[in-house]
């Protein structure tokens, strides 16, 4: 089955350390996958090797038809094909102070795409609005609640297009309300076909908006199913734990 | 029996016991010996006689000894030496930078400065001044292929003559330059006027007979030294204006050496004696009742400074008006050197510390070797070294080599900056970007550049008025800029107060408007 994205055997280690271990998954287009387990289980560093910030040792990554290989992470210059495929959403956000947030939206399509300045523009309003926050084009992020700079953040990575998105607990600083609405609008973004990969420890919102949960423990790949499945009749013993939101 | 041995054993104890006390009171009488003589030694002898001169001056005034350089040998310390035993004394030696003897011995620093003090009205003026004890020539210098075309101040119109700053020399220029457009070049010493007379940064050098003739015996046949000398001058003791009975008793002590032929032996010795300086000599000993008595307008009997000092600041005050076409002139200087170097600094310095977040490890390590070099010598000693130590290979202009030696000095410090600065933008910031498909230089331009200027603002903004102030060091090749330029007006006015209050003024009036406007630039930035 292809799909926007495609791990097979991932291993990374840091040292003698293995911090995962024979990872396969996939994430179809139009999917969204909830990226599950405890702290440390090796998210974090899932998603930083799917988006060439953290080498692999061994195993393949392939967002459409661009694959990465394991070794050294490549120079810049040839990471072109996956920077346009993927985007990602840091949990810290990491808008760019200096800029507004319309310029923090701009910056990708005018500098690494060579958009025209109205282009960019139009294609940032419009995702702005899209993300509710097209009212706060011109404040910085300093100027922003938490819930308007995960937004941003969210524009700023869909600016390019990219096939897939990558996100790192979007949902760390946000109230009840504020998660359902943000569920909402990923699930909008899903249904024009992107695949989303959604790094969390919230049950809930994995339960009522993604459709395929994906639970590590410990850098193993160790449930993986329909969200209504795993997180209702769980079968291993890390994802109970992460259900009763005790330690395995 | 046993009472025998307690009674011993007793007397033992009070035997030992008063031994332990003797000896403690004798200690106590050594150091209470020692304490009285330490309190009555002053009173004892009389404290030595302070002279102060300028060792860097070299021979025949004052040097330091070849054989034993804790000491000093040269004709003025032989004079000073005849001068301290003829009052009873002993000479010390004080070390003082030959431009500010006079302020040193206003200050109290010693009791009478000599080292080639070339006497002059304001001088005496301003301070007690002794009888002269040597007559010397203001000699023109050149080099040998233009001896025929430069025998004069008159003659070299237009072109660059170099002498010491603050001397009798040096107001000849100046007045000279008023006249036929000659360019003074001040140096802060008596060696590099010759060396660039030498190497052709400057067509003449006018100064003293004695630094003459000591820089030909140096740099033989290149230069010449013309017959007919331009002026004739003398040296004098100076001391401060409230000592005039300790002068008059020094000119006593002058005209008994020069008498029983003391000073003459001395002057020989140093090969600086002629039958003119006998001649001189003579008149000094004629006019004995009335040459030297008295410095004209000078308070003797003044308990403190202040009348003297008061003439100072008048003059001072008065003279504003004759020095701020200089000092304006000199204040541009040091505004231009200070934007120009500051400019080549921070272009190097964003080179630099791009070089070491980003560059190769033997790149790093050359660019490391770079700044601590920079950091740990003297600005200084940089700009000896790029304006005279690579004259051989490359003659900059001393304008340009201001420039460049404060530059590149300043650039190592603002590569610091730069790179603390971009090494403190987090790290998710700068994958973020990546994530977003910009390159390294993009990101470098477009994120962390940016805001690690924000980070670096404060402390570059440090870095320049620092700047301002360290371009008062390039005097020292040649350059005249606003401290200098006050510097020479003090020396002629005989007082630093008001001279020291307009410098003051102009290098405020140059420095808070630029750290109100980084501080209202901080402001902006940090609003958003």
């Amino acid at each position: 089955m292809s799909g926007a994205l495609v791990v097979q055997d991932l291993q990374v280690a840091h040292g003698a350390r293995t911090v995962l271990s024979d990872i396969d998954l996939e994430v179809a287009p139009g999917e969204m996958c909830a990226l599950m387990g405890l702290s440390g289980s090796g998210k974090s560093t899932l998603l930083r090797s799917i988006a060439a910030l953290q080498p692999f040792g061994a195993g393949s990554v392939t967002v459409g038809d661009f694959a990465l290989r394991p070794g050294p992470l490549p120079p810049e210059s040839r990471l072109r094909g996956l920077r346009s495929r993927v985007g990602m959403v840091f949990q810290a956000h990491s808008l760019f102070e200096h800029l507004t947030v319309l310029d923090n939206v701009t910056l990708a399509p005018m500098h690494a795409l060579r958009w025209p300045r109205a282009k960019a523009e139009q294609v940032a309003s419009e995702l702005l609005e899209t993300l509710g926050v097209r009212h706060r084009a011109s404040a910085y992020p300093r100027q922003l609640s938490g819930g308007e700079a995960q937004r941003v953040a969210i524009a700023r990575a869909l600016a390019p297009g990219p096939l897939l998105l990558l996100m790192d607990e979007p949902t760390s600083a946000l109230d009840p309300a504020r998660r359902g609405a943000l569920g909402d609008t990923l699930r909008a973004l899903a249904a024009q076909g992107r695949g989303l990969l959604i790094s969390t420890h919230d049950v809930d919102f994995a339960r009522g908006h993604c459709d395929r949960v994906v639970v590590l423990s410990q850098g193993v790949l160790v449930e993986q199913g329909p969200a209504a499945d795993v997180l209702v009749r769980p079968q291993h013993e890390a994802t109970r734990a992460l259900l009763q939101g005790t330690d395995a | 029996m046993r009472g025998d041995r307690t009674a011993v054993t007793r007397d033992s104890r009070l035997v030992g016991r008063s031994s332990r006390e003797s000896r403690v009171t004798n200690v106590w009488r050594v150091l209470l010996a020692m304490v009285l003589t330490a309190c009555a030694a002053p009173n004892a002898a009389r404290p030595p006689f302070r002279w102060g001169g300028d060792a860097e001056g070299g021979a025949p005034f004052v040097e330091a000894d070849p054989a034993d350089p804790s000491k000093v040998r040269g004709f003025d310390v032989e004079i000073a030496g005849m001068i301290a035993r003829g009052l009873g004394r002993e000479p010390r030696f004080v070390q003082v930078q030959w431009s500010s003897i006079e302020q040193s011995v206003e200050r109290g620093d010693f009791e009478i400065g000599m080292s080639g003090v070339e006497d002059r009205p304001a001088l005496r003026a301003a301070h007690a001044v002794t009888i002269p004890y040597f007559e010397f020539h203001e000699v023109l210098a050149v080099r040998r292929a233009d001896s025929a075309r430069f025998r004069h101040l008159s003659d070299l119109a237009g072109r660059r003559v170099g002498t010491l700053g603050s001397t009798t020399a040096y107001q000849m220029l100046l007045d000279e330059a008023a006249r036929s457009r000659l360019e003074p070049v001040s140096y802060d010493d008596d060696v590099h006027p010759y060396d660039d007379l030498v190497g052709g940064r400057v067509d003449a050098v006018l100064l003293d007979n004695i630094i003459a003739e000591r820089a030909q015996r140096r740099l033989g046949a290149a230069m010449l030294i013309q017959a007919e000398p331009a002026a004739t001058g003398h040296y004098v003791g100076v001391l401060a204006s409230r000592d005039g009975a300790l002068r008059d008793s020094v000119n006593a002590v002058l005209r008994a050496r020069m008498a029983d032929g003391s000073i003459e032996k001395t002057l020989r010795t140093w090969n600086v004696w002629s039958d003119a300086q006998g001649a001189y000599f003579q008149r000094v000993l004629a006019e004995a009742g009335t040459q030297g008595v008295a410095p004209v307008a000078a308070p003797d009997a003044a308990p403190d400074a202040a009348p003297a000092a008061s003439l100072g600041i008048a003059r001072g005050a008065r003279s504003v008006g004759a020095y701020l076409p200089a000092l304006a002139r000199a204040a541009g200087v040091t505004l231009a050197l200070s934007f120009l170097a500051m400019a080549l600094a921070v272009s190097i310095g964003v080179g630099v510390a791009s070089g070491r977040v980003y560059g190769p490890a033997p790149a790093r390590a050359l660019l490391t070797v770079y700044v601590e070099v920079m950091r740990g010598t003297p600005v200084l000693l940089q700009l000896f070294v790029i304006y005279y130590g690579l004259s051989g290979v490359v003659r900059l202009p001393a304008f340009v080599a201001a420039m460049l030696g404060l530059g590149l000095n300043y650039a190592a410090y603002e590569s610091e900056i730069y790179r603390a600065a971009l090494e403190a933008i987090p790290r998710a910031q700068l994958e973020a970007a990546r994530t977003l498909g910009l390159t390294e230089r993009q990101i470098l331009r477009l994120v962390r550049g940016p805001q690690a200027l924000r980070l670096a603002l404060a402390p570059m903004t440090n870095d320049f008025v620092a700047l301002l102030k360290d371009s008062s060091l390039v005097s020292v090749i040649t350059v005249v800029e606003l401290t200098k330029q006050t510097a020479i007006y003090a020396t002629n006015v005989g007082s630093w107060v008001v001279p020291g209050m307009l410098c003051a003024a102009i290098y405020l009036a140059f420095s808070l408007p630029l750290s109100r406007f980084a501080r209202r630039l901080e402001r902006r930035w940090s609003a958003v």
